[in-house]
């Protein structure tokens, strides 16, 4: 088996994922509506006043994100056990990594999308000003995602399959994006204002190696955990 | 005939005795140490005798990291030779290591209301401490959701080996959160008149650990020996 | 170390399964020659999917060892896969995709040419539907379309779970053509069934599963043992 051949079989998951996805009725438009939802939701709660709104802007959107993302991660495995597809496809040859990433690739767009639009309302809705600094910001928004997807995925694998799904995802996954939501908000609220203190780089450092250090345990912990 | 290696190698050894005199001794030590540190260390400039608190409260954390590190070693053994006992082992000390990360939470808090008015703060060691908490948490919620014990096994193996490796990450980011903002408020800057007791505490209460987990462990393997003899009588009876 | 008949399609030796406390396998000993078509029979629960799953490497045993063309399915299993044709009593598709996406996914996975893909739709008889989500389809079409994508691994060793299901006269027909040309090829096939009445004809022995066990004495041909219906 070739990188050629994996590769292949990465893109095919992939493409297989984001196709059923998008024509599924409760798909992507369900999982974007949900975030959008809880983060109107955020603001009645947290509002009205325009300054506690804005204060609360970065982590509103982080936790429509992660509540949301629960949901779509789910998903990704709820389909190949809805009609059994799960057993042919762990029939298939070749290493059982390339489900993993092909699996991770579809729900980076997936995710990716959803941010985008969460990160739109959450700037109309919580009236937050565009900085100068904002490319930097998508940086920190790119590298807290890689690393809610890559857990996301992984303890999806497991959690979807097991009886109490919509309790066990959560419930495994939020505890261990502790630092990932931390760097991502603080780092994001340090970028919105003036960064005084610089930690916007110390904070970036952290979710990447944050990020390398799940996805290389992750990849090879799913071996192990895929087969039933 | 050969058999697989889950019921062959475990039904091989017997399940471990742990020594009611091992358990004396760990209680004894920690009663003793307790004892010393109360009775020699001075009342503390703020908190008075609160402060001795500490003696349990310092030491649970340090006992519920252990923990956590026997954990991540078994998880890892497991995964890489597929040996039962590694996972009840490891399950054994996640247990244990639950109810200390809990009891040192409560002590913090129990610390905290007096010292600074409420049940709770966001300090820095108190939230990791919490984190800790709620990752052993979802390691025993999901082994008592898949019931196939090698799934089981395996499941918990990498969630265990996973978040274990979180752990220093966890700790540094919350710090950072704290630091970076706000002056730490933190229970003991140590004095050394302090460092005996708390030294005593934590050997004493390593005893204790090491055999509320042996006992733990001992527990689930006489659980699987009854399961073994259910799989002889299956197999072999008509 | 197994050391199993490697002149054997499959080679069964006391598998035994549990699920929780419940052993569903006490022991299942049995063997299928090259060129043989077998029949697994047994009352509902009585472990034949469970049987087909571990050969199928699906499943790990807890007790005894099992071979297929002479690899062993735990040590092996990755060998075992590029071997067998394994039809489950679901039909494991896409429902959101097209019959024809379903097996260009499934060419891909294999590493087939997606021209394989329509040249399988047709032999299967869904020619016409190429293009149709699967959600519409009825459930013989979906069994169709499940051995279409078997058909294009090329197995030698068939496991197939109540394979008759769901299908009409010509699809049973349909199944069994597949069925011959893997035995004339030299392969086998083991066919989980709760009635051996599609299956007359192409059946060289049936074994029957009873209480975790094959049942002894149970080599008949098939369609002259009456009393397989009491089982």
């Amino acid at each position: 088996m070739s990188w050629e051949d994996d590769w292949r079989r990465v893109r095919a998951i992939a493409k297989k994922d984001l196709t059923t996805e998008l024509r599924a009725k409760a798909g992507f438009n369900g999982v974007a509506s949900l975030a959008v939802t809880i983060l109107i939701l955020l603001g009645l709660a947290l509002g009205p006043d325009a300054d506690a709104l804005r204060n609360a802007a970065v982590g509103a959107v982080w936790l429509a994100t992660l509540f949301s993302g629960v949901l779509a991660f789910n998903r990704s495995f709820q389909v190949e056990l809805e009609s059994g597809a799960l057993e042919p496809l762990l029939l298939y040859p070749g290493p059982r990594w390339t489900i993993f990433a092909g699996k991770l690739l579809a729900n980076l767009i997936f995710v990716s999308l959803m941010v985008a639009i969460v990160t739109v309302a959450g700037i109309v809705l919580f009236g937050i000003a565009i900085p100068p600094r904002w490319p930097t910001i998508l940086l920190v928004i790119a590298l807290g995602v890689a690393g809610l997807v890559v857990l996301g995925t992984f303890y999806a694998s497991m959690a979807s399959r097991s009886r109490a799904r919509e309790v066990l995802l959560p419930l495994l996954l939020f505890p261990m994006l502790v630092p990932v939501l931390l760097a991502a908000t603080t780092a994001s609220k340090a970028l919105l204002g003036a960064d005084l203190m610089h930690e916007a780089g110390a904070w970036t450092r952290l979710l990447i190696g944050y990020d390398l250090v799940f996805l290389i345990a992750t990849f090879i912990a799913f071996e192990h955990v895929i087969e039933d | 005939m050969p058999q697989t290696e889950l019921s062959r190698e475990s039904r091989a050894a017997a399940p471990p005795r742990t020594s009611a005199f091992f358990g004396f001794i760990a209680f004894a030590a920690l009663i003793a140490a307790q004892v010393f540190s109360i009775l020699t260390s001075p009342a503390e400039a703020d908190m008075g005798h609160l402060q001795k608190i500490m003696y349990v409260h310092v030491p649970a954390a340090w006992m519920a990291f252990i923990s956590f590190f026997v954990v991540l070693v078994f998880s890892v053994r497991y995964l890489w030779k597929k040996r039962e006992n590694d996972d009840l082992l490891a399950a054994s000390a996640a247990e244990v290591g639950a109810t200390f990360t809990g009891l040192t939470l409560m002590l913090g808090m129990i610390w905290g209301r007096p010292a600074w008015g409420v049940w709770w703060v966001w300090d820095a060691r108190l939230t990791s401490t919490l984190v800790l908490f709620l990752i052993f948490v979802g390691y025993l919620a999901l082994r008592a959701f898949v019931d196939d014990a090698e799934q089981r096994a395996r499941w918990s193996a990498a969630v265990g080996a996973i978040g274990a490796i979180n752990v220093p990450i966890v700790y540094m980011s919350v710090k950072w959160w704290r630091t970076l903002h706000q002056p730490q408020s933190s229970p003991s800057t140590l004095d050394p008149a302090y460092t005996m007791g708390l030294r005593l505490n934590a050997i004493a209460l390593l005893l204790v650990t090491i055999y509320f987990i042996r006992k733990r462990y001992e527990i689930a393997r006489l659980e699987r020996a009854v399961e073994h003899l259910a799989e002889a009588a299956a197999m072999g009876g008509k | 170390m197994y050391n199993g008949r490697p002149d054997q399609a499959i080679d069964a030796r006391g598998l035994g399964k549990r699920f929780g406390i419940r052993w569903v396998l006490r022991g299942v000993t049995f063997g299928v020659g090259r060129g043989e078509a077998a029949a697994l029979l047994g009352p509902n629960g009585s472990g034949k999917s469970t049987v087909l799953r571990i050969l199928g490497t699906l499943r790990r045993p807890n007790a005894g060892t099992a071979s297929v063309n002479g690899l062993d399915i735990v040590d092996e299993a990755a060998s075992v896969r590029g071997q067998i044709g394994y039809l489950a009593h679901a039909p494991g598709l896409y429902d959101d995709l097209t019959a024809r996406e379903n097996l260009l996914f499934a060419a891909d996975m294999l590493g087939l040419p997606h021209a394989s893909v329509d040249v399988n739709l047709s032999r299967v008889g869904l020619g016409e539907v190429a293009s149709s989500r699967v959600r519409g389809f009825s459930a013989g079409m979906q069994r169709r379309l499940a051995l279409a994508r078997l058909i294009m691994r090329s197995p030698s060793v068939l496991l197939l779970d109540e394979p008759y299901a769901n299908l009409d006269e010509d699809g049973v027909e349909l199944m069994n053509s597949v069925i011959r040309d893997v035995i004339a090829a030299g392969g086998a096939a083991l066919l989980a069934l709760h009635e051996l009445a599609p299956a007359r004809g192409i059946l060289d022995r049936t074994l029957t599963l009873n209480e975790g066990r094959i049942a002894t004495g149970n080599s008949e041909r098939a369609g002259t043992n009456a009393s397989l219906a009491q089982v």
